[in-house]
């Protein structure tokens, strides 16, 4: 385990990203909706990309799951297209909103990518087995989703994204919609599954607290067009708790981000 | 003053049901030399129930279950006395104002039964049933009352006692015109109609082309009267039941067909990102998600087919069939002014139009159970 | 390029597809008049000791006098003929007859949305009525009701009562249900905090009604009226069936089917299906000028 999370990291990156930009065409005119977009995400990662509403950070995220195309630049995931990747199953993906079909129960969600791989009936019962006891969810199999809170659902769609064993975990503002004591909870989850299954995560927020908690590595972003303006590493333990919200380091991480932030708008204004 | 106040916060139907008992008695009192006569003892009661009722302004399950045995003994003694006529005799006054007392009494149950609070579901449900089935009751206790009351020509509307008098005379005959209309006509159409119409959806969903142009010419025949294609159908697929399959296959086809289009464009942009990120192929997202959504879609499609079909079997039979069917029989018994047996005809149909429907309402709420509409309660 | 061009506008669109589709059910229609009229040529061809080739049997199918299926080119012609070149007056004229069934379906439209309305407002706001009618309305939807048409037209004819009355009775029959039913639902579509809010400015049931109400019920009264005006044009049209009917779509339709005049089944039916469409196509409109004055887009 330790090797091979040594070999990991000594492993360059996982998502290579230079020079991509993205231009969306409409009746008006065109939108820029990424520019130059510069970055890589090393294996074992926890990298949050922040910036305000419209600034692209979702796009950027599709781009990466292959669910936008780029208009130019370079891209590779695990050493691969987007497509290939895409193939390959190399990603969890965890959308804003749960995204749970309806008429299938908690189970059989967790079930639907496991069935498109080919898991058999056996491993996939003990799939969805295993990650909702690792969610918390045990004793819901047979529930259906819209007998669950949003904060459960979100959890049982974090279960699903991590059942077939993806090396990275894509996460589109997973919390956005919850209440802030929920999404505290939901914070401290996240991190411990994080640290437990050692996946690369790419998580898109527009909450401080919560990318400087979550993760090691801050890409902020700003809008029109949207484009990268400064990355900020942090040093906190991998078992760190909501305490560390209170702590000098995290105020001055913060601090730096926030003016990141700022920066930013007044480029773009 | 203050009398009028008290009349005024009082239910008025209690009241208008003790005017029109008294009516009843008084009249019955005048009336002695009439060999109809209705049963004092009953109109009496009746007057007591409806003073308790004006009294007592809340009234719990036991009072109102107390009113319903007076209901139905004065409806039955009605009932007895109108059965007792001979041919030609009309109904007395205190008969009719019974009848009146009888029908305030009804409403003021149903008013007070509809305002019933409760939180035991079974009673609640109990109460869904109860009341439109006795306000049904009341309807067939008016037409019987009424056309024998007055005499009405049977030619006009036949008394629901009559009708039923035809499925002891004609069972054999309307078995055979369910047969011919339903089973071999309506049900083969429904499911020609519905499966090729589910067919084409598909066909038109992976080929955008033929979604474009099925879309607008599928509005347009799903506001014609496509009935009218009945004699074509005939002159092509002969008298029997081929050509009425035919109509409702065509009846059936478009609904089925434009509602299954729309049901598997209803799907979220999120779902089939979730789809596309799986790497999922064109017929895993179809069976997996699309049509799946599309579920309650199609069988509002089928629920509404399940009507056509029935209209459609049953009027093209009117522009011509072998001598048989429900079409046949209500244009052929119209005809000769056997209006008992065409009202026992459409009974059938409706009854095996609603339990048509039912059929698919009751798969509706078992395979959409997950949609929004399904799940309250 | 050019021409990829071309074909590009063509299958993209919406006007392209659908001229292409009637393009080819045209020609579809045309092989099948072959098809269907050839065996009873192939016969008179073989009594009278004919020599036939492919394409004389083809345009004799399309010229039949009395043909199985007649061709479009055949029924354009007696379109033209019994539309224009007949007085309207004249009950050989289809405009003769379409207005007579116009005159009842639009006469049972007006009734039957009326008597929708009055019910439904008695339904939302008594509730008495909500629990012992709407459950009947909703089963009475599931039931063929037009298979008593013949009995209401005959029997009403019986008490005298002949003419326009009992069809548009019937087109009224069938135009309320899907009135009632949307119309229930839309005066009870205001949300809840709006209902609050006209409480909070303590407004009277007549104020709830007129101001909050009626304007969210437009829409869903529309929808129903569209689908409303389709059957009223059934109706009148299966009211005409009962033999004795003097005038209308419905009368032609039988009379063809009775003669054998294929053609003449075709005219009354195309006539029927464009009156039909233009009513629904004018509630469209006025259902899409409303949703738009209430600021919805459909």
């Amino acid at each position: 385990m330790n090797d091979s999370s040594s070999i990991k990291s000594a492993d360059s990156s996982i998502i290579d990203i230079s020079n991509l930009c993205l231009t969306f065409e409409t009746q008006t005119e065109p939108v820029h909706a990424l520019s130059d977009i510069n970055m890589k995400v090393n294996s074992g990662d926890f990298v949050s990309l922040i910036g305000p509403s419209g600034c692209g950070k979702t796009t950027l995220l599709r781009v990466i799951a292959d669910l936008e195309k780029p208009t130019s630049g370079t891209i590779s995931v695990e050493g691969k297209s987007p497509n290939q990747a895409r193939l390959d199953r190399s990603y969890g993906y965890v959308f804003q909103t749960p995204a749970l079909l309806p008429w299938r129960n908690i189970e059989a969600n967790i079930h639907l990518p496991l069935e498109m791989s080919g898991y058999s009936k056996d491993e996939q019962k003990s799939l969805s087995n295993q990650y909702l006891s690792l969610v918390g969810l045990s004793g819901f199999e047979k529930k259906y989703p819209w007998q669950l809170s949003g904060g459960m659902q979100q959890r049982v769609s974090i279960a699903r994204a991590l059942s077939f064993d993806p090396d990275m975990l894509l996460m589109d503002e997973p919390f956005g919609a919850l209440d802030e004591i929920t999404r505290d909870r939901l914070n401290e989850e996240l991190l411990r599954l994080w640290e437990q299954t050692q996946k690369t995560v790419v998580f898109v927020t527009h909450s401080i607290p919560e990318a400087v908690f979550l993760s090691n590595k801050i890409i902020v972003m700003s809008a029109r067009p949207g484009k990268i303006i400064d990355v900020i590493e942090t040093n906190f333990p991998k078992d760190r708790t909501f305490d560390i919200r209170e702590s000098p380091e995290f105020l001055e991480v913060s601090q730096l981000v926030r003016e990141g932030l700022k920066e930013g708008h007044s480029d773009g204004s | 003053m203050n009398f009028l106040a008290i009349i005024r916060s009082r239910p008025l139907s209690g009241l208008l049901c003790l005017i029109f008992s008294i009516a009843s008695f008084i009249s019955l009192q005048l009336n002695e030399i009439n060999d109809y006569a209705l049963n004092p003892f009953i109109v009496i009661i009746i007057a007591i129930v409806s003073v308790i009722f004006f009294i007592i302004r809340q009234q719990g399950l036991f009072l109102l279950s107390i009113c319903f045995v007076a209901l139905f003994s004065g409806a039955w003694s009605v009932l007895n006395l109108i059965h007792s006529f001979d041919k030609g005799v009309v109904m007395g006054l205190d008969a009719w104002f019974l009848v009146s007392a009888l029908w305030f009494l009804t409403w003021n149950n149903l008013v007070q039964l509809s305002a019933l609070k409760t939180k035991n579901k079974l009673i609640e449900l109990s109460l869904t049933i109860i009341i439109p089935v006795l306000f049904g009751a009341w309807i067939f206790f008016l037409w019987e009352v009424i056309t024998i009351g007055m005499s009405v020509h049977q030619v006009l509307l036949p008394s629901p006692s009559l009708i039923w008098q035809v499925f002891d005379g004609a069972g054999a005959t309307l078995f055979a015109d369910f047969y011919q209309t339903f089973v071999r006509s309506a049900i083969p159409g429904f499911i020609m109609g519905s499966g090729a119409g589910f067919l084409v959806a598909i066909a038109a969903d992976k080929i955008p082309f033929l979604r474009r142009g099925l879309i607008p010419i599928g509005n347009f025949f799903s506001c014609i009267p496509i009935i009218g294609m009945a004699p074509i159908m005939i002159m092509w697929f002969g008298f029997d039941w081929q050509s009425k399959a035919a109509v409702v296959a065509i009846m059936t086809f478009f609904p089925m067909m434009v509602n299954t289009l729309s049901g598997l464009n209803e799907t979220d942009r999120i779902d089939r990102d979730l789809l596309h990120t799986y790497a999922s192929s064109y017929w895993r997202e179809l069976f997996s998600l699309r049509l799946p959504n599309a579920m309650p879609f199609i069988l509002n499609a089928l629920k509404i087919n399940t009507t056509l079909a029935m209209i459609g079997a049953i009027v093209s039979e009117f522009f011509g069939t072998p001598i048989v069917g429900m079409g046949f029989r209500i244009s052929a018994e119209v005809g000769r002014m056997n209006i008992d047996m065409v009202w026992a005809t459409i009974a059938i149909a409706a009854l095996t139009g609603s339990m048509f429907y039912g059929v698919f309402a009751l798969l509706e709420r078992k395979l959409t159970f997950w949609h929004p509409s399904m799940r309250k309660s | 390029m050019e021409a990829s061009r071309v074909l590009n506008s063509l299958i993209s669109g919406t006007v392209g597809p659908v001229m292409i589709l009637v393009t080819i059910i045209i020609m579809i229609w045309y092989a099948g008049a072959v098809y269907l009229n050839s065996s009873f040529l192939i016969d008179r061809y073989e009594k009278n000791n004919i020599e036939w080739t492919f394409s004389q049997l083809a345009s004799d199918s399309w010229s039949m006098e009395r043909p199985v299926l007649p061709s479009p080119h055949q029924i354009a012609k007696e379109l033209k003929k019994t539309i224009w070149d007949k007085k309207i007056t004249s009950p050989r004229s289809l405009v003769f007859h379409s207005r007579v069934t116009l005159s009842s379906a639009m006469v049972g439209f007006v009734m039957g949305a009326f008597l929708g309305i009055v019910l439904s407002i008695g339904i939302v706001y008594v509730s008495a009525l909500d629990r012992t009618l709407m459950p009947w309305i909703i089963a009475s939807q599931t039931i063929p009701i037009l298979a008593i048409a013949p009995m209401i037209v005959v029997v009403l004819g019986s008490m005298g009562v002949i003419g326009l009355i009992p069809k548009a009775i019937i087109s009224t029959y069938l135009c309320f249900f899907p009135v009632v039913v949307g119309m229930v639902k839309g005066l009870r579509s205001p949300n809840i905090i709006l209902v609050d809010l006209m409480r909070s400015y303590s407004g009277s049931k007549a104020q709830v009604f007129w101001k909050l109400r009626l304007p969210a019920s437009l829409p869903y009264l529309f929808a129903s009226l569209k689908v409303a005006i389709a059957l009223s044009v059934v109706g009148a049209i299966v009211a005409e069936l009962p033999a004795g009917a003097q005038g209308g779509l419905g009368a032609r339709l039988l009379s063809g089917s009775y003669y054998g005049q294929t053609s003449l089944i075709w005219a009354a039916l195309i006539t029927a299906s464009v009156i039909s469409a233009t009513l629904v196509t004018i509630v469209g409109r006025m259902e899409r000028f409303v949703n738009n004055r209430m600021g919805l887009q459909i």
